[in-house]
């Protein structure tokens, strides 16, 4: 009882006020909240072993419903305009922005920040948000070009989004909950590709919270689908799936075992571009390493004559 | 009247074969322990013996890069990398003949192609990488982009010399050292560049030749004193390499195979559509990784376009490689024309329906000749599988939407081709194609300025143009772009 | 080539030329040619060896395939004659060209200096070489080169109707051309040179063969670039295309700049691997040359004695 004192929502302890409402964390794929297919919830704590939440705790089967779901949304998210989709991304900043509070909040009680560090968080997660936001329309330009042939030919190279991405998020460390999974989140997406992230196991709150961010802005359900639950269990079935182009190791580096290799190797079968970037601090420049690697270039050769 | 083409070998005088070949390790040529033959595929004759580079004979290649990287190569300032590179190229041209020559003679390719395509394409890529060797900062990597060390290539046997280049010319110029191993039934132009290597003053350790089978390249790429493994071939044999690196953790690019679709629409000029298919496929006799193996046309000019294409076929040369007016020469081994033979009996098993060119075949040597399947369906073999030779398998559509879910209908993902006269088809379908390289209204285009590779199962990372610097780059902290 | 293939024009011939825009729709409904493409086919082609007894087959065969002109203001009946008998005994065992080729007024000329020969006597005729002058004009210009006793008649097209898209003037040309020759044979010179793309050559091919052309021709030699491979390529593409769709077999001759034996080969090898055997007779296929001939009998010279000619061992006629 006392853990669960610790949240602000369970509010009314002697019963003198009214009794909060506390909040289901579910999946979100497609665009929907589901539970998880098995039935299935774990327990989120503080740092202090204290009760936060219960979490969905997703199986192979969600994670192959939300690979559908991404696969679905692939065709209209990379299909839209790269000026649609940074003001797509700007959008879900200004939503996060409004609920500034309610992240800091989550944040100071899933990683123990004291909140003023927690809202250091929040706003550098928001403008992350807005700098991949900018970054949508500047991509082609950056990464592709002209190419001077020796013949009668107009040859042009460009960048394409990979297509489905399995993004493990950071499971730990200063920042991780939240500006870690908008790191790794938003240059997965911004190229086009959609992406089905595996949320810190042990931080989930601000990711699934995240998601009804994502739900309530612009973004087309299934472009970004969240799983809660072990990356140990799930992490192998989106690295062994045929139809998954690309995964980020971020979730599994320093996991126990061999968890990155094997999932490299499992990664393998199908030629996924693999990601595994060293940890990074997430409130330092993000670099352009994490969104190149989601794209592919495309060169066309046309010939040019009368 | 008949008008018949009277023999018109091109003169292997040029060439001077020697008896055996040992490995070009430290900027010499060493003995090994074993050696194999390499033939001539459109004879069956022996050519030479080369030598069979073990793991220690792989061990000293990848020591000798080491030294050469720490002390001379990462040292020395692009701007004389560089004029390296551009000696290269220009020994290359001076010895073109000679070079496309005993291409042709360990290949099987016709004369024609090397020294029309692979031969010039292989100095000018030279070139073309010489001149970044000292702009490397102006690349679009950071001020500062660092070489990655040794580099350990794998190349196939369709283009030998070509490949070579792919490989060496962009590793050499950000500064890299490699060892490369050439394919088991091609190793001879490799070794006569380890040769120009010599003329060109390369200080040695920097370009390292191990000639092998495929133990050989997996001991290279397994090597633990390699930084960057780049290869390319079959998509089997790549994805065997990427678990290995998976867990080695070095940096690696893939070229592999492909299926590419070529899609003929209606309104397609013709006539150099057909001359499309027929370069898309017959080519390299159809040993192109980019090869246009799958046609899909569009149901209401079907029949047109392959009465147009088999009257084309029947003028297609198949015959002695070194003769000049040859369009179709030798299957590269033994095993590729059974693998190819499987495949199209396949086709026939499955109820596609078979027409060869009427070519005669030689008696000695491997031949298949230029072959079209037409009723084919998805589901085929023929239709999925790379058959890497000249076997085309023709499906239908008719609406553009089923062109392109047809043609991305496979796991490969390394080019396609379009033939339309509408300048916004064209771009809708360029756009909707999951493939590295689209071709439109042209086919099997090659640059050393232009980026190619694969999206999906046929690799990943690009050679050629700016991106292909970035596979040999250490671009860690993302830089400016 | 989706909405009228070949077949449709050739059987549709009377509602095709019933206007500029039934012939218009049929023209523009040929598949395109990329020019890009084309010149890349013609280059491959260009890049055969054709040595030894190949080489003295074509050589053979390109010297009875020319039609050996003198087109100059300078012209005379003296001047014809010289190349009649050039064109009846080029020397060195060659066999005689196919036809001499002149302007209206110099075929009596001509037809006495090739008589008893089997040689064809051809005129240009219709305002050549612009063609810019009345129909009845052009007419009479053809008649008279007919009456003279010309075999052959090389008209100009329209060049200005058909670039302003006039296209049932230029047919009801060819028609009313075609009319005046009697049994002389039509080629149509297109002048390739002033139709500014491959596509238009293409259109001017079938324009002139559904009208009735004999022969489709390139150009009139006065106006530069006159013959190319790219365009005797799709020429030879159309008379292909225009047989095998029903209709007669039509022939080809590249006029104009083939000055070299090896050029006359390069063209043969084309014939050859685009329209086929049929084509390689000089009932289908011909050069427009004049100095060219010099050349071939040079390289006869050369493959027959094993050593270099020279021209002064040539015949200047």
């Amino acid at each position: 009882m006392s853990a669960a004192a610790a949240m602000p929502e369970s509010g009314a302890p002697d019963g003198a006020d009214r009794l909060a409402v506390r909040k289901t964390y579910k999946l979100y794929i497609g665009g929907a909240f589901p539970r998880s297919e098995s039935g299935r919830s774990y327990v989120v704590r503080d740092p202090a072993g204290g009760f936060l939440a219960n979490a969905a705790l997703a199986s192979r089967k969600d994670a192959r419903d939300a690979v559908v779901a991404a696969r679905k949304a692939f065709a209209g998210w990379s299909g839209a305009t790269a000026y649609n989709r940074g003001q797509v991304l700007y959008r879900v900043a200004e939503l996060l922005e409004g609920r500034r509070a309610q992240f800091a909040e989550e944040v100071r009680l899933t990683s123990g920040a004291p909140l003023r560090e927690a809202l250091e968080e929040v706003d550098a997660a928001v403008d992350r948000w807005v700098w991949y936001a900018g970054w949508a329309d500047k991509i082609a330009q950056v990464r592709g070009g002209a190419n001077p042939v020796a013949g009668p030919y107009f040859n042009f190279s460009l960048p394409e989004p990979a297509g489905v991405v399995a993004v493990l998020a950071p499971q730990d460390g200063p920042g991780s909950a939240l500006l870690g999974l908008v790191s790794v989140l938003a240059p997965a997406i911004v190229g086009g590709s959609t992406a089905v992230v595996v949320a810190s196991e042990r931080h989930p709150l601000p990711a699934v919270t995240l998601s009804e961010v994502l739900a309530t802005s612009d973004v087309p359900g299934g472009v970004v689908n969240v799983l809660t639950g072990r990356v140990a269990e799930i992490a192998p079935w989106l690295a062994s799936h045929m139809d998954v182009n690309a995964i980020d190791l971020a979730g599994a580096l320093g996991a126990p075992g061999a968890l990155a290799d094997d999932l490299a190797v499992a990664a393998a079968e199908n030629l996924k571009r693999v990601l595994r970037l060293p940890a990074a601090d997430w409130a330092a420049d993000p670099g352009v390493e994490r969104m190149f690697g989601y794209l592919e270039t495309k060169t066309v050769w046309h010939p040019m004559g009368t | 009247m008949r008008f018949e083409y009277a023999p018109a070998p091109e003169s292997r005088s040029v060439v001077s074969l020697r008896d055996c070949y040992g490995l070009f390790i430290n900027g010499e040529f060493v003995d090994g322990n074993s050696a194999f033959k390499t033939i001539s595929p459109a004879t069956e004759e022996v050519l030479a013996e080369v030598a069979h580079a073990g793991p220690e004979d792989v061990d000293r290649a990848v020591a000798a890069a080491r030294r050469a990287y720490e002390r001379v190569w990462s040292a020395l300032p692009g701007r004389e990398r560089g004029k390296y590179l551009f000696r290269i190229a220009r020994i290359i041209q001076e010895r073109a003949r000679e070079l496309a020559v005993l291409e042709t003679l360990d290949n099987g390719k016709p004369i024609r192609e090397s020294r029309d395509v692979d031969v010039p394409l292989a100095a000018a890529h030279f070139f073309y990488h010489a001149g970044w060797a000292d702009k490397l900062g102006y690349a679009g990597f950071g001020p500062s982009p660092r070489p990655l060390g040794v580099a350990g290539q794998v190349i196939p046997w369709n283009f030998p010399l070509l490949m070579l280049a792919w490989k060496i010319a962009p590793a050499l110029a950000c500064g890299n050292t490699v060892v490369l191993k050439p394919a088991e039934t091609t190793p001879l132009t490799a070794l006569l560049f380890a040769e120009i290597c010599q003329q060109a003053g390369l200080p040695p350790g920097v370009v390292n030749i191990v000639t092998g089978d495929g133990s050989t390249g997996q001991a290279l790429v397994a090597h633990p004193g390699i930084d960057k493994v780049a290869f390319t071939g079959s998509t089997e044999v790549g994805k065997e390499i990427a678990r290995v690196c998976a867990v080695s953790g070095k940096r690696l690019t893939l070229e592999l195979g492909g299926k590419a679709a070529n899609v003929v629409f209606d309104d397609a000029p013709v006539d150099q559509a057909v001359e499309g298919i027929v370069n898309g496929i017959f080519f390299n006799q159809g040993h192109v990784c980019c090869a246009g193996s799958r046609l899909l046309v569009q149901e209401s000019v079907a029949g047109e376009v392959l009465d147009a294409l088999k009257r084309r076929m029947a003028t297609l040369r198949l015959g002695d490689p070194l003769d000049k007016n040859t369009d179709v020469g030798a299957i590269n081994s033994r095993a590729q024309l059974d693998k190819i033979t499987e495949l199209a009996s396949s086709g026939d098993a499955e109820g596609a329906q078979r027409w060869s060119a009427p070519c005669p075949l030689p008696d000695r040597g491997f031949w298949f000749p230029p072959t079209v399947f037409t009723g084919v369906s998805q589901a085929h073999r023929i239709a999925r599988e790379e058959i890497f030779g000249p076997v085309l398998s023709v499906l239908t559509f008719r609406t553009p939407a089923e062109a392109v879910e047809k043609a991305n209908n496979t796991p490969y993902g390394l080019s396609a081709g379009v033939w339309t006269e509408k300048g916004s088809l064209i771009l809708w379908l360029a756009s909707r194609l999951r493939a590295g390289v689209v071709w439109a209204n042209t086919f099997n285009r090659f640059d050393p300025s232009s980026p190619f590779g694969g999206y999906k199962e046929s690799g990943f990372g690009r050679e050629g143009g700016r991106h292909g610097l970035e596979a040999y780059l250490d671009v860690g902290g993302g830089g400016d772009a | 080539m989706s909405h009228n293939g070949p077949m449709d024009g050739i059987t549709a011939l009377a509602g095709l030329a019933a206007s500029d825009a039934s012939l218009r729709r049929f023209l523009h409904g040929l598949p395109g040619v990329d020019e890009v493409g084309a010149r890349a086919r013609a280059d491959v082609l260009a890049s055969r060896s054709i040595k030894t007894d190949s080489k003295r087959q074509a050589i053979d065969l390109a010297i009875s395939m020319i039609d050996l002109t003198t087109l100059e203001g300078q012209d005379t009946p003296g001047k014809v004659r010289a190349l009649c008998a050039k064109a009846s005994r080029p020397g060195f065992g060659a066999p005689p060209v196919a036809a001499v080729c002149v302007y209206p007024d110099l075929v009596p000329a001509a037809v006495a200096g090739v008589a008893g020969t089997g040689i064809k006597v051809a005129s240009v005729a219709t305002a050549f070489p612009s063609g810019r002058a009345a129909l009845d004009v052009k007419l009479a210009d053809v008649k008279s080169a007919v009456a003279a006793g010309a075999d052959e008649v090389d008209m100009v097209i329209d060049r200005g109707a058909f670039l302003s898209g006039r296209y049932l003037t230029v047919f009801e040309e060819i028609v009313a051309v075609r009319a005046s020759c009697g049994d002389a044979h039509l080629k149509v010179i297109l002048e390739t040179g002033e139709l500014g793309t491959l596509d238009s050559v293409r259109r001017a091919s079938w324009l002139a063969m559904l009208a009735g052309a004999d022969f489709i021709k390139t150009s009139t030699g006065k106006v530069a670039p006159a013959a190319t491979l790219p365009v005797t390529l799709v020429m030879l593409e159309a008379v292909r295309d225009f047989a095998a769709a029903g209709g007669r077999r039509i022939g080809v001759k590249p006029a104009g700049g083939i000055r070299t034996a090896k050029d006359a080969i390069r063209y043969l090898v084309l014939v050859n691997e685009t329209a086929g055997e049929p084509w390689l007779d000089p009932a289908f296929f011909r050069i427009g040359a004049s100095s060219l001939l010099n050349d071939l009998l040079m390289q006869r010279a050369r493959m027959e004695t094993g050593r270099y000619a020279g021209p002064d061992y040539m015949t200047v006629d």
